[in-house]
């Protein structure tokens, strides 16, 4: 006898389930994340609470979870147009160190400026690195078809080296003791903080500008339309008369520019400089966050702000159950796992014959 | 004569529809038992279940009255039941030979395999070649090869599943023979049709079955079309009457010495083709499947920028250059063969495919801006007028029937008033009543002085509504024919080939 696993498309599927499925998939996250804490001889129970109730429990903490909430709903946001266009761009990460490197080089180039036009170049400046960088996949993958996946992702390493040759040679600070960092940013090119002594900055207003922007651009523009359509089925979109080089273009550059957009908002903002690590790998965590939001605008940031607390969480369990950090990733990757599952299970049934 | 197969209360659902509803008739050895019905009336679920390719929820089914459980088609090979599907099952790039020795069961020589093959091509009648690849195979010496496949394995039961659906007349006169003289040797035939004629010319008996329940099992000795067709829906068709005798004048679209030059061996290349469509003329295009018809519709639409020589005329402008979208800006209207993921994407609204399909007009725009409410309300209009049968417009495409489906896309089309409407198998596996109203909705718009062209391969369609018709073949298009006096003989070898 011979067991085949079979799996049909399931006709009925439901879209209800579609949108609870992040829901599910964040508490079969935390059952078997218990499980982690159970083999490392802890209490689940007492672990969450370090892990993501203590994160939040002061004024300090709500500042640090809307400072990493930030880049990851801005970059969500900007990937949500290419993923919708079935663009799978998962270079955000070189896109944002781009950003960066382009807004922060002003910041620098004008290092003894007081302009209060210095902020917005360097902001618009951020935003063309990242849409530089990206254009770079946007062409080989329209002239020559190759795979964005793979040429966005290697363009990630490209952009960190081209940040560390900035920060070892021609940019780095002569006052800084030989480290790998550039000169602080003028004042005139910080990000204005939004209470005294938090670090949560007017990013956040960027981010709830752009998640209501997407939602009108998604749901009443033609534009979104397209998105829409060339995501579903490319043959429909060629008879419709779209052009899906176009909108490749498109798609790549703005998510790009919000990948540049929230690169800058980290250096001109918490870090203040320009240095080797300036993202704890946002712009691969953001993907996580565009599908558990189900490429919804408003759904990006209730998990923005679910995904940024494992990040504080993992920094308290490291403090306080001496437990490596990583194990913020490991939640993020169980997260995505379990999304990846229960969205399988809803499109198709799996049996044994 | 005894009965070989008896089907006992047959019952198999799928979620949403009951396909098998207590499905009980009996098939007498040796003789051709068609079953009949419309599309989604179960007839294929059924032969699948004696297959054994789809599990019956409740029944049992006896062979030669001993109770059989078919639980995979190898069961029902060994049982002596095989089938021929409506889409062919073949290896392009290998020859006939290495074809048929993977359909076999046990170990065979390909001598002997050959040796058995020719036996049975000479004995029948098949012409076939076993040395030539499939791919340079007519589409009917394709079905000759999955027919000699399934009698190398020595079968008692035939399954064939809408046989002549892709053949020339002339193909299946000879299809008929060959099937008359396998019964006269041993053989049973079931065969599937919703063709009435071909029905009451070929079969010994027929069961009828509607919605997923037998209406009843007959000898078709004392039927006609007309009873039969009855029997098979329930209520009376009438035939759209094409009124042929007006003098067309204007010129509106015409394709001058259009040829391709493609290198890739699976596309058809079209040769010197001539067109000319007047105002208010209905013009068919005629051929068995796969003889340039997609490759035609391809450089109509201009969906891919697909290359060739050649001139495309439309009211004067030469619009070789122009994009879909620009196409349809002059009213040119299309409607695909495929309707779920090309004329309509099926996770979306029905106003949203609309929009789809009219999104070159400026009405439903503001700026950049979608107008949902003008949207919503030709959707309306179009659900009204054309008979769609759906609660609302923010049902979504999937949901329709094939039939409602395609009513609401051409009526998509023909409510943006089209100058010239381009139509691809408009209707191709839908319900008869669909069938019928999109036929006469056809007709009355070409009274109304918009010119079409009907690309099919259903030739009673181009029959009923057709001025002029003229043949595909392999690239090639026939002379224009006029069908008021159209010669049925001629038309069945210009599509086996015979172009003069």
């Amino acid at each position: 006898m011979v067991f085949l696993i079979k799996v049909q498309l399931r006709e009925d599927y439901s879209n209800l389930i579609f949108y609870l499925s992040p829901l599910v998939a964040v508490a079969l996250t935390l059952f078997f994340g218990s499980f982690i804490f159970l083999i490392l001889d802890l209490s689940p129970i007492e672990s969450f609470k370090i892990f993501f109730m203590s994160p939040i429990s002061n004024s300090y903490g709500i500042s640090e979870l809307f400072v990493k909430a930030t880049p990851l709903a801005i970059i969500a946001l900007g990937l949500s147009y290419c993923f919708k266009n079935n663009i799978y761009n998962i270079g955000a990460e070189g896109q944002l160190t781009m950003g960066a490197i382009f807004g922060g080089g002003i910041g620098l180039l004008f290092n003894d400026s007081t302009s209060v036009f210095l902020l917005p170049l360097m902001i618009l400046f951020g935003a063309i690195g990242g849409a530089f960088w990206a254009t770079i996949p946007a062409i080989l993958k329209t002239k020559f078809n190759t795979n964005e996946i793979l040429t966005s992702l290697m363009l990630t390493y490209v952009a960190l080296f081209i940040l560390d040759y900035f920060v070892v040679g021609p940019w780095k600070d002569p006052a800084g003791y030989g480290l790998p960092k550039s000169m602080p940013f003028p004042d005139a090119g910080r990000l204005p903080v939004l209470f005294d002594g938090l670090r949560v900055h007017i990013g956040v207003y960027f981010a709830i500008i752009i998640c209501f922007i997407t939602y009108i651009v998604y749901n009443k523009t033609l534009f979104g339309f397209k998105l829409k359509v060339s995501g579903l089925s490319s043959k429909a979109s060629q008879y419709a008369g779209f052009k899906y080089k176009n909108l490749i273009f498109y798609t790549f550059i703005i998510s790009g520019a919000c990948a540049g957009l929230a690169g800058l908002f980290e250096v001109s903002g918490p870090i203040g400089l320009l240095y080797r690590d300036i993202s704890p790998n946002y712009g691969f965590t953001a993907i996580i966050v565009a599908f558990l939001g189900r490429l919804n605008p408003f759904g990006i940031i209730l998990s923005s702000l679910l995904i940024a607390l494992t990040y504080l969480g993992a920094e308290d369990a490291q403090l306080f159950l001496k437990i490596p950090s990583a194990v913020g990733f490991v939640f993020q990757g169980l997260v995505l796992f379990f999304l990846l599952g229960t969205d399988f299970l809803n499109k198709y049934r799996v049996f044994i014959k | 004569m005894q009965s070989i197969v008896e089907f006992k209360n047959i019952f198999k659902s799928y979620p949403g529809v009951i396909a098998n509803d207590d499905v009980s008739f009996n098939i007498k050895e040796q003789s051709i038992h068609a079953i009949l019905g419309e599309n989604g009336a179960g007839k294929s679920t059924l032969v699948k279940i004696l297959y054994g390719h789809v599990k019956p929820d409740s029944g049992e089914i006896l062979i030669d009255s001993d109770l059989a459980i078919i639980n995979s088609p190898s069961t029902a090979k060994n049982l002596g039941i095989n089938m021929v599907f409506q889409h062919f099952s073949l290896f392009e790039s290998l020859t006939v030979a290495e074809n048929l020795i993977l359909g076999m069961n046990e170990n065979i020589s390909l001598t002997k395999l050959k040796d058995n093959s020719k036996t049975i091509c000479d004995k029948y009648g098949f012409n076939l070649n076993l040395n030539s690849p499939i791919s340079s195979l007519s589409v009917g010496q394709r079905q000759s090869v999955e027919i000699v496949r399934s009698l190398l394995n020595n079968p008692k039961i035939l399954i064939m599943d809408e046989p002549t659906s892709v053949l020339t007349p002339d193909e299946i006169t000879k299809l008929f023979k060959i099937i008359k003289k396998l019964v006269k040797d041993g053989l049973t035939v079931i065969f599937i049709s919703h063709k009435l004629e071909e029905i009451i010319n070929l079969s010994d008996y027929v069961t009828i079955m509607r919605n997923g329940k037998v209406v009843s099992t007959i000898s078709t000795q004392n039927e006609d079309p007309e009873t039969l067709g009855y029997k098979m829906l329930g209520y009376k068709v009438s035939k759209a009457k094409q009124v042929s005798d007006i003098n067309f004048s204007k010129d509106i679209f015409n394709i001058k010495n259009l040829s391709t030059q493609s290198k890739d061996p699976f596309t058809i290349n079209l040769n010197k083709i001539d067109l000319n469509l007047k105002k208010g003329q209905i013009f068919g295009i005629a051929g068995v499947a796969g003889n340039g018809q997609k490759e035609l519709m391809e450089i109509l639409l201009n969906e891919n920028d697909y290359e060739f020589s050649g001139d495309i005329i439309f009211k004067d402008l030469n619009i070789n250059n122009l994009s879909t979208f620009q196409r349809k800006s002059l009213s040119i209207s299309y409607v695909t063969e495929e309707r779920l993921g090309h004329s309509a994407v099926p996770e979306m609204s029905l106003s949203e495919n609309i929009f789809l399909s009219m999104n070159h007009k400026s009405e439903f725009k503001k700026g950049d801006f979608i107008n949902f409410e003008k949207i919503n309300s030709y959707a309306s209009d179009v659900i009204k007028n054309f008979n769609v049968d759906t609660p609302s417009y923010n049902v979504k495409a999937g949901k329709l029937s094939g039939g409602n489906l395609q009513k609401f896309i051409i009526g998509r089309e023909i409510m943006s008033n089209p100058e010239l409407l381009i139509l691809s198998q408009p209707t191709w596996g839908i319900d008869a009543g669909s069938e019928a109203f999109i036929k006469k909705t056809i007709v009355e718009l070409s009274q109304k002085g918009v010119s079409i062209i009907i690309i099919s391969h259903d030739l009673d369609e181009l029959l009923e509504v057709c001025h002029q018709i003229s043949v595909l073949y392999e690239g090639s298009l026939s002379n224009p024919l006029n069908v008021k006096d159209i010669n049925i003989t001629k038309l069945g070898k210009y599509m086996g080939g015979l172009l003069d």
